[in-house]
């Protein structure tokens, strides 16, 4: 029944419009804009349901199309579609947003129409990226969410929040740019701009290399790699509750996705090529990173390590395919691979955003993120106390949790391509419940540390639905991840197929 | 001996603006200074005629009339809409900041009306002598604008400047127009490209000679680095209404003449031109968007900035597409409107002994007026090129004719400057979002009147015109591929 609607156009200009509304109606009414907001969003989950449950499980075609032309001079369309990649990332950012609009409901008090307006703004032009079959589409998605981002981290922010949020955005846009030239030379040599024409263009192994280039500085900085990473922690420490939230759970899968959707697509020769830069970076990200966050005094510096390393994961289960190709000659791990990579893009997206959410619930009671300010909040804070140890195992990976089958399915797939690397890999393991347990322990157990700890109170019932949900997610995930890998099963070896073609 | 008489129906709006011209000065002279608006008033009557007409006029067909030396084709009908477009927002914006300073008279709405019949002669120009006659009433109603404000000394200093650099520029084009004339034997722009094509070799130095006057003088004219001197000291020194007239409608003009005499006319001498316009684009986004992050004063930051857009527009021209024209044309309409934007912001923020020009004064406009924050907000993301604003597909369409022209690093070298640039618009968003307003200056900023809503409607409409940009890219590509 939902399968002639324009959900796609509904779910990205529900929010958009509802934005506007909300500041319109809620500028000199907190009131107004806190309930009018989490009605949008709650109305933008609720609408994005229907995604997953028709969705067509064994097809990898886009699904839900919609095409009006829209720049007829360049051909460029306004043409959305889904598959099983880009289907499971617009559900977590609806559901996210959700999240991050009542996580702001007390804690953000200065113009608080104009919060709830950026986020519900974001929120539209990330599923309209999510969703963009066309070329330029998702590229003015990908840019114009710069622009609530820069305000939300700049107004909203902490004290370097000018340097932060100038960083993100020149970070992002100095990536991206170079993509825009690299889309507009394949428009030259295809005549259209829709992402599925660039799949099948032939290119050159030059060309494939300098486009893939390209499109690594975009999504690179975006999820973030090393070294292109130091922007994140800048701008997580600086950016407000919400803002780290979005950032983590939604902005950094971006460049995730765009791997998927256009580096190994468009240049599987160059990836092929280059895969050991690419396996390499992500596995200095995974070891590098995991060391540097192990010595972290910020809470929320120290989470966005850990998502660096993470994240780490991701691009190591991307790339490693053609490793396992040119080793074993077949296929079949490449797919584990790139599924383990995306389950852990959805499941990182959980994770910290409880993680983040967690640090905020502190900071909201205390205004300090540092480490040594805290001790023993398990004395007061129980509840709270529970919810972030089992966020923390999470994070480390432990079975039953989200954290574990998506790094347990990269790890495998490395043992196929070599030893070393599922070897490194798996360092993190170690790494990850060094720095996090770590943290459980200076933060929530032991005695309690100081007065300001005494004094604490627990989670009020808002948090607790908060914390609830993402729980209830990275637990059903954990134990029961077998429908998200069928959502994602035949996109996935769509894609294997499609780059395991030379496009020479 | 034959006789015709010319086909006047082409050049109609260009005799009715003449003919209204010279009316409104009849009248302006009787009129007393308490009743100034009247001029006003029919100045803008005059251009909404003139648009009228252009309308009415319209057609896909080419037209030459007057012994071929005035054009009418689908291109100069779109430019001169533009034209007439921004001017009338010009007017709208700068009759509060000349009623403020005393300085609200009939000779700013005239000179301005003959500028932009200057311009239309420039955009319909199909003979050097056209060309160059369009040009100089541009000009020498512009330096009196700049000057018009006769108590000012900064502003007089700007006019001499002016006139001196704009003075050698029409002499460097003369010069070149001259050499032209004796290699190929004609005026006419149509003639002048037939010889071109068929002339013989050992023309070919003499001719790139004279093409290099042109090139220096069209440069000169649009501000190109290293001919770009004036551009800031002028921006700066000039009276902000004037600014805001002679930063936003010539540009559209000198588009059309660049066409006009490098394309139409020396299009068969492509390849030497493109070589030239390479040079003065790169340096020009270099200069303008490097120098533009050291300026404190907002005008001449926004000056350094329209160095920078020239550098984009001549990357649409040089790559010698239709679809490069095109995207060029694109570029300049944008421009314009966004530039009559970013200086009609200044104009709105300015008050009598307050000119609004330094990047300070913009510190906590969230707070002061959070919309037209807003609205500014989008004039510079437009102006940096980030969608969804209409500066955003100006952009993506010049790098596109630069690509499809095979010169891929010119279009990288351009995105890394444009970078660069982002970083001072930025900063002007920074002040007026995340810093508390000036000591002095936290009283909010009350919008009113036509100003207001204009400014508005102009910052909406950088927005509307990104998220369905469909329509007026179809209408240049119209324009310039029929």
């Amino acid at each position: 029944m939902f399968a002639d609607w324009p959900i796609l156009s509904l779910l990205i200009w529900l929010p958009i419009l509802g934005g506007f509304l909300v500041l319109a109606a809620g500028r000199d009414a907190p009131h107004v804009a806190r309930r009018l907001g989490l009605a949008v969003a709650v109305a933008t989950f609720v609408a994005s349901l229907p995604l997953w449950f028709t969705f067509e499980r064994g097809t990898a075609d886009m699904q839900f199309q919609e095409l009006a032309s829209w720049i007829p001079a360049f051909n460029v369309n306004y043409h959305l579609g889904v598959d099983g990649i880009s289907m499971p990332l617009i559900l977590l950012t609806t559901l996210i947003t959700v999240v991050v609009i009542v996580a702001a409901w007390e804690s953000v008090k200065d113009r608080i129409a104009y919060y709830m307006a950026a986020m519900l703004v974001m929120e539209g032009l990330m599923i309209g990226m999510f969703a963009a079959m066309d070329a330029v589409l998702f590229y003015v998605f990908f840019e114009a969410m710069l622009i609530p981002m820069f305000l939300v981290i700049g107004i909203w922010g902490g004290p370097r929040r000018v340097y932060a949020t100038l960083k993100f955005f020149l970070y992002t846009f100095l990536g991206s740019v170079f993509m825009l030239v690299a889309l507009i030379w394949m428009y030259i040599q295809s005549g259209s701009f829709l992402i599925q024409d660039f799949h099948a263009l032939q290119i050159g192994l030059t060309a494939q290399i300098l486009i893939f280039l390209a499109f690594f500085m975009a999504f690179a900085v975006k999820i973030p790699m090393f070294p292109v990473h130091t922007w994140l922690p800048d701008a997580h420490v600086e950016a407000p509750t919400g803002g780290s939230v979005i950032l983590a759970a939604i902005m950094l899968k971006i460049g995730g996705y765009g791997f998927l959707r256009f580096s190994l697509p468009i240049t599987p020769d160059a990836s092929a090529v280059l895969d050991t830069m690419m396996i390499v970076l992500s596995l200095i990200a995974i070891v590098y990173i995991g060391v540097v966050a192990l010595i972290q005094s910020d809470m929320k510096k120290l989470i966005a390590y850990s998502s660096i390393a993470h994240m780490g994961f991701v691009t190591l289960g991307f790339f490693l395919a053609f490793y396992i190709y040119s080793n074993t000659g077949d296929w079949e791990g490449a797919s584990l691979g790139i599924a383990g990579g995306m389950v852990q893009m959805i499941s990182h997206g959980f994770i910290s955003a409880a993680m983040f959410l967690a640090v905020g619930v502190l900071y909201d009671r205390l205004h300090s993120r540092q480490i040594a300010d805290y001790g023993g909040v398990v004395n007061t804070m129980p509840w709270f106390a529970a919810f972030f140890v089992l966020f923390a195992m999470a994070n480390t990976g432990l079975p039953g949790t989200s954290g574990f089958v998506g790094e347990f399915m990269v790890i495998l797939a490395a043992f196929k391509a070599d030893f070393w690397i599922a070897f490194l890999a798996a360092t993190t393991l170690i790494l990850a419940a060094g720095y996090t347990l770590w943290l459980v322990k200076r933060v929530i157990f032991g005695a309690v540390a100081n007065e300001n700890v005494a004094g604490l109170s627990d989670m009020n019932r808002r948090e607790f639905f908060l914390m609830g949900v993402l729980a209830f997610f990275t637990l059903l995930l954990g134990v029961w991840p077998a429908p998200l890998l069928d959502v994602m099963n035949a996109t996935i070896d769509h894609l294997v197929a499609h780059i395991a073609q030379s496009k020479l | 001996m034959n006789f015709e008489i010319p086909n006047f129906l082409p050049a109609v709006p260009e005799m009715f603006v003449l003919g209204m011209a010279c009316l409104i000065l009849v009248i302006d002279a009787f009129l007393p200074d308490s009743r100034r608006d009247v001029t006003y008033g029919l100045v803008q009557a005059t251009l909404v005629g003139a648009a009228g007409l252009t309308l009415w006029l319209m057609g896909p067909e080419t037209i030459l009339t007057f012994s071929d030396t005035f054009v009418k084709d689908p291109m100069a009908d779109i430019l001169k809409l533009a034209v007439y477009v921004t001017s009338f927002l010009v007017f709208l914006y700068s009759r509060p900041y000349l009623m403020e300073r005393g300085i609200h008279k009939g000779e700013f709405y005239i000179l301005g009306l003959f500028a932009v019949l200057g311009m239309m002669i420039m955009i319909s120009g199909h003979n050097l002598l056209t060309l160059y006659l369009g040009l100089e009433l541009l000009s020498l109603s512009s330096y009196a604008l700049v000057a018009f404000w006769r108590d000012n000394s900064r502003a007089t200093e700007a006019a001499m400047k002016y006139f001196v650099l704009g003075a050698l520029a029409s002499g460097l084009l003369l010069y070149g127009m001259s050499m032209i004339y004796g290699m190929t034997g004609s005026l006419d722009i149509a003639v002048i490209a037939a010889e071109l094509v068929a002339a013989d070799e050992s023309l070919n130095i003499p001719l790139v000679f004279g093409l290099v006057f042109l090139v220096v003088a069209v440069a000169f004219k649009l501000g190109a680095v290293p001919f770009h001197m004036w551009v800031p000291d002028v921006y700066d020194g000039a009276p902000t209404a004037v600014t805001l007239f002679i930063a936003t409608a010539p540009k559209i003009a000198a588009f059309a003449f660049l066409m006009r005499l490098l394309v139409e006319g020396m299009g068969p001498m492509h390849a030497d031109w493109q070589g030239m316009l390479i040079i003065l684009a790169v340096l020009s986004l270099a200069v303008g968007n490097v120098i533009a992050i050291a300026q404190t004063s907002i005008k001449r930051m926004l000056a350094y900035s329209t160095i920078a857009h020239i550098g984009f527009l001549f990357m649409g021209i040089l790559a010698g597409t239709d679809s490069g024209y095109a995207s060029a044309m694109f570029y300049v309409i944008v421009y314009a409107i966004t530039a009559a934007g970013g200086f009609g912001m200044i104009v709105f923020l300015s008050r009598k002994g307050f000119e609004a020009d330094q990047i300070d004064d913009f510190k906590g406009l969230a707070k002061r007026n959070p919309w037209f924050a807003f609205i500014m907000l989008l004039l510079l993301f437009s102006m940096a090129g980030v969608p969804p604003t209409v500066g955003f597909y100006a952009k993506l369409a010049v790098i596109q004719a630069a690509v499809g022209a095979d010169l891929v690093w010119l279009a990288i070298v351009a995105v890394i400057f444009s970078i660069i640039g982002a970083f001072y618009y930025l900063r002007v968003v920074k002040m007026m979002f995340f810093d508390d307003p000036q000591e002095g200056a936290e009283e909010p900023v009350q919008p009113s009147g036509a100003l207001a809503t204009a400014l508005s409607i102009n910052g909406l409409a950088v927005l509307l015109l990104g998220i369905f940009p469909g329509l007026l890219l179809s209408l240049t590509h119209y324009a310039i591929i029929g």
